[in-house]
């Protein structure tokens, strides 16, 4: 005989009574973990869905705001081309890529369409979803630093770029001439426009050099061409009404977002968190309501563990009494009760991760719109808070089993 | 062995208080075999649990081989009753959900023994009350008599010096209760001390003293009424 053994031989007797506990047990750590199973693919998704959109700071002219931006409608709103130049020159650390453009509006066949004016190498390098274009654009790995002279050698239409750059991107940027045009895939299909196709501008002919590949943003419905094109076709001079930048989050952190504020007091400098504040305060809520959501379910599940324990002390009585008067100490009764529930909770736990994870990864994709798998991370997790609220949700009915008083029982007969 | 010295027990209730014991002093020697004996509610049991470590007196004192018991700490009194002291009940009080053998290896597993020890002395004490072949038997599975067997054999464990039964035939029939008796004087043959509640007087007949209690008093005229006055003796 060992306490293992007592324990197990107690709790396959009283199966049913153990039943509801365990079931309540396993349906929390169950909802716990398809909760953050699916978010966490979620929240995966979501960061996928920012890396593509790239920048992660705008610099805008002053007065023109985040919804000027995404409606490319920026009306007057300009500022010079020089301020790429100014923040590469500048002594700030984090900048890692910069993307001005200057967005304008155009008739296609009759219809509204925005053309925008890019610098493709920088483009492309703020564009992770681009980069499948073809299969032939590397993308630039981790957060690096800006280097010297390359934007300013992309204003310039060199074909250099910067170390690393595959030898097809710093021809693609070449032949991105004056009178070729990279078009979003919506303004593709709407179209029929295929590589090779000609497109009329303002009077000017231009070649479709790429369809881009589709990227869920505004971006496939718009017509892109160099910057100076778009520049010389609206007669604006070197300006653009957007930078789009991307900065290490580390020294975004740091105050890279003050130094550019004290580099260009006349532009408007945006961080992504502020674009996706309203999202975020969304996340946020929603963050807090399932806390509240598993909470509760979790109290649920101790409230359940109590009751039960509660019974099983009271039901064992005459048993705890024996045990007391043949010599055990309230140490010993103690941890009898302990091991049942820690078991019940390591059961639980096991059962409610095994239900979870099955739930998640088929519903996942509906409730989430994201592919689930399995995490075995949340395994050790869930044994370990169906552990903590077993064991917790036990304490008072242990302690009454520990401090009973075998005489009193015993005389009950 | 055992002395106990004023031994008063109140119990607080709806009606008022109640008195158990009321100050009851009481030797009993090594080897003894005593009874106790009287109506119901007189104050038998709760003597019998005061003298086991189980029920605290409201005053005075109890030494077991001269240690007050009740200042001991809980963990000692626990350890006191585990290696000196076997209880036999009325009901048994087996584990409904243990085997006779698993029954017989609880006071065994509490006094850390291996579990292979465990099961070979709970072997051979279950083969030595006759019940070799219902090792694996639940007490629901077992006879009146039989889970009588298996309780003894598990009071028997530890080797107790000193055994408190409370109405240890009160379940059974004359046979049995006979076996029970035979038991019980087999023990004290072997030097064991007895202590032993009964209210059938044929019975408490065969204990070598017999100590009346009447309202949680010891009553003079019986407490002298021994078969073998030896060097025990009764105190009011």
């Amino acid at each position: 005989m060992t306490t293992f053994r007592l324990v197990l031989k107690e709790l396959r007797e009283r199966k049913s009574q153990l039943l509801t506990s365990f079931v309540a047990i396993t349906l929390g750590i169950t909802v716990i973990v398809a909760v953050r199973t699916m978010s966490h693919f979620s929240e995966k998704a979501v960061a996928r869905e920012l890396d593509s959109l790239g920048a992660n700071v705008l610099i805008l002219p002053k007065g023109a705001t985040v919804t000027n931006y995404y409606t490319a409608d920026f009306g007057e709103y300009v500022m010079p081309e020089s301020y790429v130049d100014d923040i590469t020159t500048s002594q700030l650390q984090g900048v890692d890529n910069l993307s001005p453009k200057l967005t304008e509006a155009i008739s296609l066949h009759g219809q509204r369409v925005y053309l925008t004016g890019i610098l493709p190498k920088n483009e492309f390098k703020s564009k992770p979803a681009w980069q499948t274009a073809d299969g032939v654009f590397a993308r630039p790995e981790g957060c690096g630093t800006v280097v010297p002279g390359t934007v300013a050698k992309a204003l310039g239409g060199s074909a250099q770029g910067g170390p690393g750059e595959t030898a097809t991107r710093q021809t693609v940027i070449a032949e991105l001439g004056d009178a070729e045009v990279l078009v979003g895939s919506d303004v593709a299909s709407r179209f029929g426009l295929t590589v090779g196709a000609k497109l009329p501008i303002k009077d000017e002919s231009f070649t479709v050099k790429s369809v881009l590949p589709a990227t869920g943003t505004v971006d496939d419905t718009r017509v892109f061409a160099h910057l100076h094109t778009v520049q010389r076709l609206f007669g604006r001079g070197q300006v653009v009404n957007a930078i789009e930048m991307i900065g290490c989050c580390k020294e975004i952190s740091k105050g890279l977002i003050d130094g550019l504020n004290r580099l260009l007091p006349e532009a408007r400098v945006v961080t992504i968190k502020q674009i996706a504040q309203t999202q975020l305060s969304t996340n946020t809520m929603m963050e807090r309501f399932s806390v509240i959501f598993l909470v509760i379910i979790l109290l649920v599940g101790a409230v359940s563990i109590a009751n039960y324990m509660l019974a099983n002390v009271y039901e064992r009585r005459r048993e705890i009494g024996t045990l007391l008067a043949l010599g055990a100490t309230r140490r010993r009764v103690s941890l009898i009760f302990f091991l049942k529930s820690a078991l019940l909770g390591v059961a639980g736990g096991l059962a409610g991760y095994g239900v979870g994870t099955v739930l998640a990864v088929g519903l996942g994709p509906r409730l989430a719109g994201v592919p689930v798998l399995p995490l075995p991370m949340l395994a050790g997790w869930a044994v370990l808070l169906a552990l903590v609220v077993s064991i917790l949700a036990s304490a008072l009915p242990v302690a009454k089993a520990a401090r009973l008083d075998p005489a009193e029982i015993l005389r009950e007969g | 062995m055992i002395r106990a010295e004023n031994i008063t027990k109140s119990y607080q209730r709806r009606e008022g208080q109640v008195l158990a014991l009321d100050h009851v002093s009481l030797d009993v020697a090594e080897g003894e075999f005593i009874s106790i004996v009287g109506p119901s509610g007189c104050g038998k049991s709760t003597l019998l649990l005061t003298l086991g470590c189980l029920i605290h007196p409201s005053e005075g004192k109890v030494w077991l081989d001269g240690r007050s018991v009740y200042d001991l700490g809980h963990a000692e009194a626990a350890a006191l009753r585990l290696k000196s002291i076997g209880f036999v009940f009325q009901t048994f009080n087996l584990v409904p959900y243990l085997t006779a053998l698993e029954n017989v290896q609880l006071p065994l597993y509490l006094s850390g023994l291996s579990p292979a020890r465990q099961r070979q002395r709970a072997e051979h004490l279950l083969d030595k009350v006759g019940l070799g072949a219902r090792l694996s038997h639940k007490p629901s599975e077992l006879s009146v008599g039989q889970q009588q067997r298996v309780a003894l054999a598990r009071t028997l464990a530890n080797q107790p010096r000193l055994i408190l039964a409370d109405e240890p035939t009160g379940n059974l029939d004359p046979a049995l209760a006979e076996e029970m008796l035979d038991h019980l004087e087999e023990l004290h043959q072997q030097g064991v001390t007895v202590v032993m509640v009964t209210h059938d007087p044929r019975l408490a007949a065969r204990a070598q003293r017999q100590l009346r209690l009447v309202e949680g008093r010891v009553s003079a005229a019986e407490a002298v009424n021994a078969r073998q006055a030896g060097a025990v003796q009764a105190r009011l």
